[in-house]
């Protein structure tokens, strides 16, 4: 049960303002948080919300306002200073020791001592009774890495309460989680909730917010929107809240789906038992001439895993691959690029953006590989880069800027540029919206539906179902590595598609 | 009897014991793998040289001749596990090793001029890890700077050898504990000792387990642990532990020497991976360093028995380094394709 | 002006000239230059002359650490190419022979790219770690060294090998010519052709590159041979300029100086952007150094406590920390970055 919203505050943090060159990231901004709630914090790209979160973890001081934490008047100076506070935070990159065992990293810093050495018996019977205190028991002695993310989540939240955090502040903590994973941590924060701590939730995926929050906190643009018990805020209110219109841009793009493809020529990819021993089963796919398959299961599933073997990224076992009729060997993502295969990965920063080159680049970059060592032409150069710069309305639109300054959503944008640029004929986009904001995702799913409209394939693969659906024709669903079958969107609904992944039948629905 | 059925746990299956073993201790292996390698050149040389080899004598030589290697694992031991690394450490044991000899040759009594020294290696330490911690230089460069700074200053101290005639300090090394035909000296008892700890203070406290941290995770300062204080402690140690170094070198030899130790970094590096302390940090152990010492000096033994020129030490400590870290990798790669 | 203090190279060129006005205000002789027969000299000759070795390593240098890694046998190559070139001069006919020597000076050459080629090999193929893959060598390649001279400081005298760090060329000396034109090949080959942007990528983003389809094994393992080829190049010289073969001595720390170079340069150990002309500034900037350290009478063997202030000095310059501390003093309203590198929270900025 939700606390009593008169509990007083635990945090307070009145008229926050912080000042970047040239940006005023945060102005005037009121925020609360109190014991026995979760609490969300929502705003799109540059909204502030990033700023706030590290202003109140003491990442960075503030240049006006007030801070109070657990009853006094606080300036963080360092992240030190908000954990002795009583905040504690759990990262979207687990910041734990991986070469540790899990014990270690629960107590570390902390571990109990006796005659001045640590007591090793003392520090895993410790650890292993907060680890109870989540519903998880596991061998402590055991290696960190040994474990999935979403447990190695689950210790970080137990060091948390180890160090006795009364605010716990959750960032993007679903991002890498199964359904399941998902239940068993919102079990967890209910617990911590209920016992009093005060939890700050702060994610993309709208139903999750709404499934486990008490409170929204919504920004935009640097200043505070307002601050509303869930009930009180229907979803498109939200959506209004924070991008400041109505969204029914995405609502245009339905359209797509209902296409008629023309599935009785030689398709442009034919997969037949393609597959990896310990990875992935062997799977079948086809793609035609302008079609969008979608890939769909939970994660884990093996989407990300199939693409990357039709990609060459990884090498398949069994199988073969027919590109337009022609049986090819994806020895490498040199020889799928050969092909006409370009590949989008669901890392962009790991595997996508090179940070340190320019847009330009960056764009160029596929392009440039497949030459080889022969430089591609100023004109040529200039002229493609400010064609997919226009096209895709990448915010800044300088070609010179520094790749890694860009936001996420624009840095997808240039990815995406620079795979259409090297003119494929089957593009696969493994998770190209995530954690994007909502006016950027609309505008990249408009992109890939126009695209497909004139002619090229897509592969799509997103974890939100309704992005499938919307853009795909056809629908290939996966589940613990192993392709279960294929629904035809136009025949399935969210629920339908839902049903299917969690089934426990076989066979197609086509 | 009903009692004793329940009482009856059903033990583990072997393979079970092997996977909790492995999932608790995989980063054991290299340096159990040191181990192996330890024995069978042991057995290999005992083979060879038909039955010479394991005396009790040469195996106290193995010490004696090593010991300030040992010391210096030691200390490196510490900043490899940060994932950082000392290439000044050689540099550092020549310069104390020949200011020990300078301050002795004017008269200043041991009791002054060991601790002087001691202070003089942590001193370059101390510079290395504010470069690392405070500066954010990487600590190949960080050390490189320490590397030329106590080089050059060896040869300030004085561009030739410097003989010692101090007889507290030769008796450190001249001593001799005997027990039946085995022995030990002061320093190697002090080198000995200095592993103990160093072996206690990475285990047993929050110091040691820090340094795990850091090598394990860069962010390891969000945690809230003091990761300042130990970046710099490891690098400070590390010198302290080339003055310590350079005293036995000292010792052993009879005078200072400034071109001491060219090149030992190399040799330490060696050592302790073969030890099993991974270069990108994180997993590693002193005593694992002690064997990786014990298996270069068997090996400097081995080809010195067998006549060979000393150039052949060289290669063969390079060729057994790739072998290591060829078999490091797979064992590595195979633990994290279990997670 | 703001824009060309932000300029790569200002740091570095403004140091070398610092240096270069300061030797000469103290010593007026360091900027003369006079000519005899046919020949200049003076302290600023000697500086194109004697640098050398350090620059050709240091341009391989500049290419491997571009591609993240770093080779730290460069100085076990010198001495292996040196033993190589001069065993095969002390053993033929006619050691004063052109023929002979370039007999000689190809042969060892070859084995040094080969050495490089070996390197690349456990670095692009095997995936060792380059500070691991290169120190290999750097242990083992001086013992090979001395098994090829048997042990002993080979010497030989020979007119056509002496002339290769000692001879002259049109006025200038022919070594200097040497590392011009390597300069030149490897500043066309990176920058003419797309190779230097590949390299950068390769440097930046290993993995974001292959799936790019950049043909990152091969650059990574191309660096090496290269530095390898270098390598040996300068091995050749150094054994030219002491007319032996010093396993032991030859490229003795020249690792280091090499690294401190590039550093000088601008180039970051990182990896990825990396400035050819920045390597060559450095290296001017060591060598005149060396050169000032000489003149005010230092012994040699004490002057690498003033490279480890220069070291000292030119990470402090550019440490992030130092910068921080700059704008503080700068201005109201502190500066930070837009996103903090180290913590990443969400996707947002």
């Amino acid at each position: 049960m939700p606390a009593d919203s008169q509990a007083p505050p635990i945090v307070e943090m009145r008229g926050i303002t912080i000042r970047f060159p040239g940006v005023l990231a945060l102005d005037d901004v009121d925020f609360f948080l109190r014991p026995g709630e979760v609490h969300s914090l929502m705003g799109e790209n540059g909204a502030g919300k990033s700023t706030l979160i590290k202003a109140l973890t003491g990442v960075y001081p503030v240049d006006g306002g007030s801070i109070e934490a657990t009853g006094s008047s606080r300036v963080f100076h360092s992240t030190f200073d908000a954990e002795a506070a009583g905040i504690s935070t759990v990262y979207q990159e687990i910041n734990l020791c991986s070469n540790l065992s899990v014990g270690e990293n629960v107590m570390l810093g902390h571990e109990p001592r006796k005659v001045g050495r640590i007591d090793w018996k003392a520090v895993h019977r410790t650890a292993a009774e907060h680890l109870a205190g989540l519903g998880i028991s596991i061998d402590t002695r055991s290696l960190l890495s040994n474990h999935s993310i979403a447990i190695q989540q689950l210790v970080a939240i137990s060091r948390a309460m180890v160090l006795d955090a009364k605010v716990l502040v959750l960032d993007e903590p679903t991002s890498s989680l199964d359904r399941g994973e998902v239940d068993q941590l919102f079990a967890v924060i209910r617990e911590l909730r209920d016992k009093g701590a005060a939890i700050l939730f702060v994610s993309h995926f709208l139903d999750q917010v709404y499934e486990i929050s008490d409170r929204i906190t919504v920004l935009r643009n640097g200043k505070l929107v307002g601050e509303y018990p869930v009930g009180d805020l229907p979803r498109d209110d939200l959506v209004t809240k924070m991008i400041g219109h109505r969204l029914d841009d995405l609502v245009a793009i339905s359209s797509t789906a209902a296409r008629e493809i023309d599935r009785t020529v030689m398709p442009v990819l034919r997969a037949q038992d393609v597959g990896r021993r310990g990875v992935l089963e062997p799977a079948d796919i086809d793609v035609f001439d302008g079609e969008i398959v979608g890939i769909a299961g939970l994660l884990g599933s093996g989407r990300t895993e199939l693409v990357r073997l039709l990609y060459g990224a990884d090498r398949a076992d069994t199988g073969q691959i027919e590109v337009d009729g022609t049986p090819s060997k994806m020895t490498s993502p040199r020889h799928a690029i050969e092909r006409g295969i370009a590949f989008s990965s669901e890392d962009r920063r790991a595997e996508g953006i090179v940070s340190d080159l320019t847009v330009a680049d960056n764009i160029v970059l596929g392009m440039q590989a497949r030459k080889g060592l022969r430089k591609i032409r100023r004109s040529t150069r200039e002229s493609i880069v400010s064609e997919y710069l226009a096209a895709l309305d990448v915010r800044p639109r300088d070609p010179d800027m520094v790749a890694g300054n860009l936001s996420g959503g624009n840095q997808q944008k240039v990815l995406l540029a620079r795979w259409l640029a090297t003119a494929p004929e089957l593009l696969i986009l493994d998770e190209p919206t995530r954690g994007i904001d909502i006016g950027t995702k609309a505008d990249l799913q408009r992109k890939v539906a126009e695209l497909s409209e004139q002619g090229l394939s897509v592969i799509f693969i997103s974890s939100e179902l309704e992005e499938v659906l919307r853009l795909a024709q056809r629908v290939v669903v996966m589940r613990d590595r192993k392709c279960i079958g294929e629904l035809d969107s136009q025949k399935s609904d969210l629920e339908g598609l839902i049903d299917f992944i969690a089934s426990e039948g076989e066979g197609s629905a086509a | 009897m009903t009692v004793v059925e329940n009482a009856v746990e059903t033990r583990p299956t072997s393979s079970e014991r092997y996977q909790t073993f492995m999932s608790r201790r995989a980063s054991l292996l290299p340096t159990l793998a040191a181990v192996a390698i330890l024995i069978l050149l042991f057995i290999g040389a005992e083979i060879l040289l038909r039955g010479d080899f394991i005396t009790p004598r040469n195996i106290s030589a193995l010490l004696l001749d090593n010991t300030y290697l040992l010391l210096l694992a030691v200390g490196s031991t510490f900043v490899i596990v940060t994932g950082g690394i000392d290439l000044s450490v050689g540099s550092v044991m020549a310069f104390t090793g020949i200011w020990l000899a300078k301050l002795l040759e004017a008269g200043t009594s041991l009791a002054i001029a060991v601790p002087a020294i001691l202070v003089g290696g942590a001193l370059v330490g101390l510079l290395i890890g504010v470069l690392v911690q405070y500066f954010g230089v990487q600590p190949f460069i960080a050390s490189l700077a320490g590397l030329f700074l106590a080089r050059g200053l060896a040869f300030v101290v004085s561009l030739s050898s410097i003989r010692v005639e101090n007889q507290a300090l030769l008796s450190l090394q001249s001593t001799r504990f005997r027990f039946g035909d085995w022995y030990i000296t002061p320093t190697g008892i002090m080198a000995l000792v200095v592993v103990l700890i160093g072996a206690y203070v990475m285990q047993y406290t929050r110091f040691g387990r820090t340094t795990y941290a850091i090598g394990g995770n860069p962010q390891a300062s969000l945690m809230g642990l003091k990761v300042a204080r130990a970046t710099v402690s490891v690098y400070v140690i590390s010198g302290i532990c080339g003055g310590l170094a350079g005293l036995v070198l000292t010792a052993y030899s009879g005078a200072g020497y400034p071109r001491n130790g060219i090149g030992t970094e190399l040799d330490v590096i060696a050592a302790v991976v073969i030890g099993g302390t991974v270069l990108t940090g994180g997993r590693g152990y002193v005593l694992g360093s002690m064997i990786g010492v014990f298996v270069y000096g068997t090996i400097k033994t081995i080809i010195s028995f067998m006549g060979a020129e000393q150039s052949w030490m060289q290669i063969v400590i390079g060729a057994l380094l790739l072998v290591f870290i060829l078999v490091q990798r797979a064992i590595v790669a195979r633990s994290d394709r279990r997670s | 002006m703001r824009k060309v203090a932000r300029h790569r190279l200002f740091w570095p060129v403004t140091a070398l000239i610092i240096l270069m006005v300061i030797n000469t205000i103290a010593r007026p002789r360091f900027a003369s230059i006079t000519v005899q027969d046919d020949r200049l000299y003076g302290a600023l000759i000697d500086i194109l002359r004697q640098s050398a070795p350090l620059m050709l390593v240091s341009l391989g240098m500049t290419v491997v650490i571009a591609t993240r890694g770093i080779d730290l046998s460069v100085g076990a190559v010198m001495a292996v190419s040196g033993a190589v070139a001069l065993t095969i001069i002390d053993n033929s006919a006619d050691a004063n022979s052109t023929t002979t020597v370039l007999v000689a000076v190809t042969v060892a050459v070859l084995a040094s790219l080969i050495l490089g080629v070996w390197n690349g090999f456990l670095v692009s193929v095997l995936g060792i770690q380059p500070i691991i893959a290169t120190l290999v060598l750097m242990l083992a390649g001086r013992g090979v060294a001395l098994l090829i001279t048997d042990g002993f400081i080979t010497t030989v005298n020979s007119r056509p090998f002496a002339f290769i760090s000692t001879g002259y060329l049109l006025l200038l000396p022919f070594a200097f010519f040497i590392w011009v034109a390597a300069v030149a090949v490897v500043a066309l080959i990176e920058r003419r052709t797309a190779l230097g942007v590949l390299t950068e990528a390769v440097g930046i983003n290993p993995e974001a590159s292959r799936l790019a389809g950049v043909r990152f094994r091969s650059i990574i393992w191309g660096g090496y041979a290269a530095t390898g080829l270098l390598s040996g190049i300068a091995g050749i010289i150094y054994a030219s300029n002491i007319r032996a073969a010093d396993a032991n001595a030859a490229g003795q720390f020249i690792e280091l100086y090499a690294i401190l170079a590039v550093v000088l340069g601008g180039t970051s150990l990182m990896g990825g952007k990396f400035s050819i002309a920045g390597t060559v500034v450095g290296v001017l900037i060591i060598q005149t150094l060396e050169s000032s350290i000489l003149f005010l009478g230092v012994p040699p063997a004490q002057s690498p406590v003033f490279f480890a202030l220069v070291v000292v000095v030119v990470v402090v310059i550019q440490s992030p920390a130092l910068h921080r501390f700059v704008r503080r003093l700068g201005g109201p309203g502190r500066s930070r970055r837009i996103s903090d590198p180290d913590v990443e929270v969400g996707a947002t900025p």
